[in-house]
């Protein structure tokens, strides 16, 4: 029943959300600033998990091949094909939803608990559409590119990976990489990283938006919204695949 | 003029305004007092919309402003400047980012048109000199009067100030109080007022609403309230030693 509840605020303030902005003009450069925040500032966190993570599965992958009947390009192989599938949207966005997610509900609880919101509504502008929008197409626009970025990065940590521990050759690596590409696994992750990108910022937005209270709303509503917005990636990361792969 | 008939507002079994119908006049200072929980931002935001109404209405210059539809409050909106409680000055733009916010949005000045607007409203408010600092860096002093330059940035034939002088010295109170009440003249303005300083009373009242237990127990101007015989509004207003000697 709660549930329920919930889901129709949410509906009810996407559909205050999704109007024509009061000013487009300024509704552009609203956006602009938000791929600086919600975008490159989450290149740092994005490429270090990147490296390591693409580090990690290249090795493991290879000290789990013992048989010499499977080449060792297979690691490249086998490293691109988690990548892209699963690690760098999947991984990347929960890492994402508890960055960018925490920051947009706070933001906006903010906003809501010292009256800002209400400061927006009376000068006629809505706050839901002025505060929601420009992050919500600014996240699912820049979010892929932090992904493509990310697939990169992994990619390149494994192959730093091979070289230095000696397991496989960099020949190897990158032949193993080439092999049996389809280009549709690409399309497949940087759909489900909008998706994710989304329901990062709208449930973060709704949380942020529903704050009543003080500062110690605030901080409830921010972790709400990283837990909630998690959860929903792994659901949704199940359904997609459901639609897009099987 | 704004007019409001027989407004009721509760929040869940609690009345907390019990049938309120107060008539607030063009270019005149209208207060509304009462003590600390007695409803006065609850009514200021029912008139301004922030809040439903359970039953009554509301009017602006005999525009009903409780039977529009969102769009057409939208359009009453942009005629209202408002002055919040705590400011509410937003902190991610600097005092002067904050005063043209109005003008960036609603009018179609240019940048230099702008800039001479926000200079204008700031020399206004005696804040010259801090266009570039943040809400963060300003006293409380400073963003009430930042506030009020935003509010009044767009010409606003309504202002409403909630407690525009809680947690200030005498002197910036009184500094606030005559700055309202002579944006109010000079402009022409239906101004509200929220407050419990009874040094705004006996200052800039030209109409006072007292509330009591959620009704409008009294109204008046301060040369009245100075004479009545009310025992409520007595103490409440003369509540100190000091007040009841003056009287
Ligand atoms: N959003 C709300 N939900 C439930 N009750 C509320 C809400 N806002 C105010 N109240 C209640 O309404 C009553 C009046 O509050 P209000 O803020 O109007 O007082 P006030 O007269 O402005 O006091 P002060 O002078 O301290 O600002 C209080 O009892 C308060 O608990
Ligand atoms: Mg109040």
């Amino acid at each position: 029943m709660k549930l329920i509840s919930i889901l129709g605020k949410y509906l009810l303030l996407m559909q205050q959300v999704f109007v024509k902005p009061d000013r487009v003009k300024l509704f552009f450069r609203q956006i602009m600033s938000e791929f600086i925040t919600l975008g490159v500032d989450s290149l740092g966190i994005v490429l270090i998990i990147s490296v390591f993570v693409g580090a990690v599965v290249a090795i493991q992958t290879a000290y789990n091949i013992d048989s010499p009947l499977i080449p060792l390009s297979m690691v490249g192989f086998t490293t691109r094909q988690s990548i892209i599938l699963e690690f760098s949207p999947t991984i990347i966005s929960l890492v994402l939803a508890g960055k960018v997610g925490s920051r947009i509900a706070s933001e906006i609880g903010t906003m809501r608990v010292t009256g800002q919101i209400d400061a927006l509504e009376i000068m006629g502008i809505n706050p839901a559409n002025f505060l929601m929008q420009p992050k919500i197409f600014a996240a699912v626009i820049i979010n892929p590119v932090l992904i493509t970025l990310s697939i990169g990065f992994a990619l390149f940590g494994g192959w730093i990976a091979c070289i230095f521990t000696g397991e496989v050759t960099s020949t190897d690596y990158i032949s193993g990489l080439r092999s049996f590409f389809d280009p549709y696994t690409i399309t497949y992750s940087l759909i489900k990283t909008s998706v994710f990108a989304f329901i990062i910022t709208t449930v973060s937005g709704y949380h942020g938006y529903q704050t009543r209270g003080g500062a110690l709303e605030v901080g409830a509503a921010s972790t709400k919204a990283v837990v909630y917005s998690s959860i929903l990636i792994i659901i949704f990361n199940l359904i997609l695949t459901q639609l897009l792969l099987a | 003029m704004i007019e409001a008939h027989n407004i009721f507002k509760s929040f869940g079994d609690k009345l907390i305004l019990n049938d309120i119908s107060v008539k607030f006049q063009k270019g005149k200072t209208n207060l509304i007092i009462g003590q600390s929980g007695s409803g006065k931002t609850v009514l200021m935001k029912c008139l301004v919309g922030l809040f439903e109404i359970d039953k009554g209405s509301i009017f602006y210059n005999n525009r009903n402003f409780s039977r529009m539809s969102f769009k057409q409050k939208k359009e009453i909106r942009k005629e209202i400047g408002m002055l919040f409680q705590g400011g509410a000055l937003f902190d991610y733009m600097n005092v002067e980012e904050n005063v043209g916010f109005p003008l960036l949005m609603f009018s179609d000045m240019n940048t230099q048109q702008r800039k001479e607007r926000v200079d204008f409203c700031l020399r206004r408010v005696n804040l010259e000199k801090s266009n570039k600092l943040m809400p963060s860096e300003l006293s409380g002093g400073m963003i009430k009067r930042v506030a009020i330059a935003r509010a009044i940035s767009l010409n606003p034939a309504y202002l409403f100030c909630d407690e525009p002088n809680s947690g200030l010295d005498p002197q910036t109170s009184n500094v606030i109080d005559n700055l309202i009440s002579e944006i109010t003249k000079e402009f022409d303005i239906t101004t509200v007022v929220n407050t419990h300083d009874m040094n705004s009373v006996v200052e800039i009242g030209d109409f006072i609403a007292f509330i009591y237990q959620g009704q409008l127990w009294w109204q008046g101007d301060k040369n009245q309230i100075l004479k009545t015989e009310n025992k409520e509004i007595n103490d409440f207003v003369f509540a100190s030693e000091l007040t009841r000697k003056l009287k």
